[in-house]
């Protein structure tokens, strides 16, 4: 490992032993999962670079940009708008909170049926492993589910700069006046943060930043409607789960050159998985970094995964901010109008979700949805009921997964998933 | 042609032959602690064209017998159906799972449930409390039969019953109404997964547990109607297997 990388972990406060464990399981994980698979795009090796030198070179550039002036702000969620952050030149970074770290530590601050994804973000801050924790200059905690919520409480208490931004719960009108006015006083401190008035010039850049990382994305998702598919659902988690923390013009350009290949790819019928092969659509809790272990099951057990309704995947990127408004109220509306679109399971009634889910079964041609809940995830294990009744009704086949991080029931899951495999083959 | 299945679950392992369709051999051991010592060992003698693996050791079986595999679920509804040619509805309790699966008119699952995880409501649960209250396990359930005052077991967990049982016997409680109180605790937990796949006639139930007698009963007073017994219970799965095997 290259000396400066220790050096700089050493700065941001890390422990270096704990960090050199978690970098260890990482790469393992990465090699057995990642690497294992078969004809794979060559441009993935652009996200094998990026997954190499996750907490090195990225964390190096971050450093560079700090030490320019410029801000990191880290985010655990999708309502955080990147479009705000970029317009003041800073970075905003999703943070890590994919899998168990310092476990013991983290249930004398939460409680223990408290969702893995929460509980990372805690084990990440406690156990001192994670540099995009630790070089961010604010940390957004948005009133989501009750858990983050309660949970802001305590991190609050941990961290130098936690921002809480209210979100709504309903898609009133009241609701998106409550958004609004947190987006407001969230570019408000971005301002105050960073030294730098947010003018209609730099919000403008802002949103065509954002845009054109999701433009990406979406022309990423629409080839994978060929059959064969020309790219796995992992590698496609990938690029969805780096999305968040990359430098977005290289992203942008590096999922557009991995288009290019699997245009060709398509042209030629070549696929990663041969024609015919049952697709599935994920449907679920987001999916952060490395967390890859049901997508990982499921493309074991000989079915492929066409698309993710997700944060981390299509519910998080599908729309974009219009950016014809002439004024920053204009914009800052237009930006409020792409947010409140989000169908987060938060919301209630959340009718827009299930639409979609269907919308996306439709389009990416799949054979069955897999409904992924995070244990202890309230709001989508409650919606995983009323989502399986409506699919099946409409005679999607559905499976309902309710799991974690851990590896204890992969044999179980095996099973579960295969089965559901042989009933939509 | 020969066709041979194999189900190597998490507490034994059964093999069917079939020959043209028709059951000519079953083998039955347990699993042990090396699986695949133990199905090499099964399999010693038996001539078959082809060989196909279920239970939990069907990847393993898979690596290194270069066997095609199937789940339990598809195997389990496959030999039904074979047995009881209508069946709708299967369940089917084995050594740590727990799985009621639906079958469509065409003989394909439609929908299944599983236990997650942990073993409540399996094979394993009745074995520990068998053995807590030094019961055999084939005298369990004809014990927990010949109940008068049956007691209320709260806990689904292996480990909460077992202190629960505790302290009923050091209550003195007559260790039979004990019996038909876990019984009982396990047919709810089924009843709960049935219900998740809607409950067709005829159903058949299978697996390991089905050989016990309470359990049966239990289940058919709670459905309120008789439920299928195939001859032996643990054969389905294997069977399923040798089935699908003589379809290649």
């Amino acid at each position: 490992m290259n000396q400066d990388y220790r050096e700089m972990w050493k700065r941001l406060g890390l422990d270096l032993a704990a960090h050199d464990a978690l970098l260890e399981v990482l790469g393992k994980g990465y090699q057995d999962i990642y690497l294992a698979q078969k004809d794979r795009p060559e441009g993935m090796g652009y996200f094998d670079f990026v997954m190499s030198e996750v907490h090195g070179l990225r964390i190096k550039e971050l450093m560079d940009e700090k030490a320019a002036g410029k801000k990191v702000i880290g985010s655990f969620c999708v309502f955080v708008p990147e479009e705000i952050v970029r317009a003041a030149d800073a970075t905003l970074v999703g943070l890590c909170t994919g899998a168990d770290f310092a476990t013991e530590e983290v249930e004398r601050v939460l409680p223990r049926n408290t969702c893995a994804l929460i509980k990372s973000a805690f084990g990440f801050k406690l156990g001192k492993v994670c540099p995009y924790l630790e070089s961010a200059d604010m940390l957004v905690g948005e009133n989501t589910c009750d858990g983050k919520k309660k949970s802001y409480e305590t991190l609050a208490g941990l961290v130098p700069n936690l921002h809480i931004m209210d979100i709504p719960q309903m898609k009133s009108a009241e609701g998106k006046a409550l958004l609004k006015a947190e987006y407001l006083r969230f570019k408000d401190a971005v301002e105050k943060l960073t030294g730098i008035a947010i003018d209609v010039a730099r919000l403008k850049k802002g949103i065509e930043i954002a845009n054109n990382k999701r433009k990406a994305i979406h022309r990423l998702a629409g080839l994978r409607q060929a059959d064969p598919a020309p790219i796995s659902g992992l590698d496609a988690l990938l690029a969805n789960q780096v999305f968040f923390y990359d430098d977005p013009g290289r992203f942008t350009d590096s999922v557009n050159k991995i288009c290019d290949e699997l245009e060709k790819r398509i042209e030629k019928g070549r696929g990663v998985f041969p024609k015919g092969t049952p697709r599935i659509l994920l449907s679920g809790c987001p999916m952060a970094v490395p967390n890859w272990k049901l997508p990982w099951i499921i493309e074991t057990s000989g079915a492929v995964i066409v698309g993710e309704e997700s944060c981390v995947g299509e519910r998080g990127t599908r729309n974009l901010t219009d950016d014809s408004g002439s004024t920053v109220e204009a914009l800052m509306e237009a930006i409020v109008d792409r947010y409140f679109k989000v169908d987060c399971a938060i919301f209630t009634p959340n009718p827009d979700r299930l639409d979609h889910i269907v919308e996306m079964v439709t389009d990416y041609n799949a054979d069955g949805v897999i409904h992924y809940g995070l244990q202890f995830c309230q709001p989508y294990l409650m919606e995983s009921m009323p989502v399986e009744k409506a699919l099946e009704e409409k005679n999607i086949p559905t499976l309902r997964i309710d799991t974690d991080y851990s590896m204890e029931d992969v044999g179980q899951l095996k099973t579960r998933i295969e089965a559901f495999i042989e009933l939509i083959k | 042609m020969r066709c041979a299945g194999i189900d190597i679950g998490s507490r034994t392992i059964e093999l069917v032959v079939l020959k043209d369709r028709e059951i000519i051999e079953t083998r039955q051991s347990d699993s042990g602690f090396d699986p695949m010592a133990r199905a090499m060992e099964l399999l010693q003698g038996v001539m078959h064209d082809h060989i196909m693996a279920t239970g939990y050791g069907r990847h393993l079986f898979e690596l290194s017998f270069e066997a095609p595999t199937v789940t339990e679920i598809k195997a389990y509804a496959v030999g039904a159906r074979f047995l009881f040619p209508r069946v709708q509805t299967v369940l089917d309790i084995g050594g740590q799972d727990a799985k009621a699966i639906s079958i469509n008119e065409r003989g394909r699952v439609a929908k299944f449930e599983m236990n997650d995880r942990c073993a409540a409501g399996t094979g394993k649960f009745l074995e520990i409390m068998a053995q807590t209250l030094g019961y055999s396990l084939d005298a369990f359930g004809a014990e927990a039969l010949k109940a008068v005052n049956e007691m209320q077991i709260s806990s689904m967990c292996t480990v909460f019953a077992e202190s629960e049982v505790t302290s009923l016997v050091s209550r003195g409680e007559d260790r039979r109404d004990i019996a038909l109180g876990l019984h009982r605790s396990v047919v709810r937990r089924a009843l709960g997964m049935l219900k998740r796949v809607t409950v067709k006639e005829p159903i058949l139930f299978a697996g390991g547990v089905a050989r016990n007698p309470c359990m049966r009963h239990l289940l058919e007073e709670a459905l309120g109607v008789p439920i299928l017994a195939p001859e032996n219970p643990q054969m389905v799965g294997a069977l399923g297997a040798a089935l699908m095997a003589s379809e290649g």
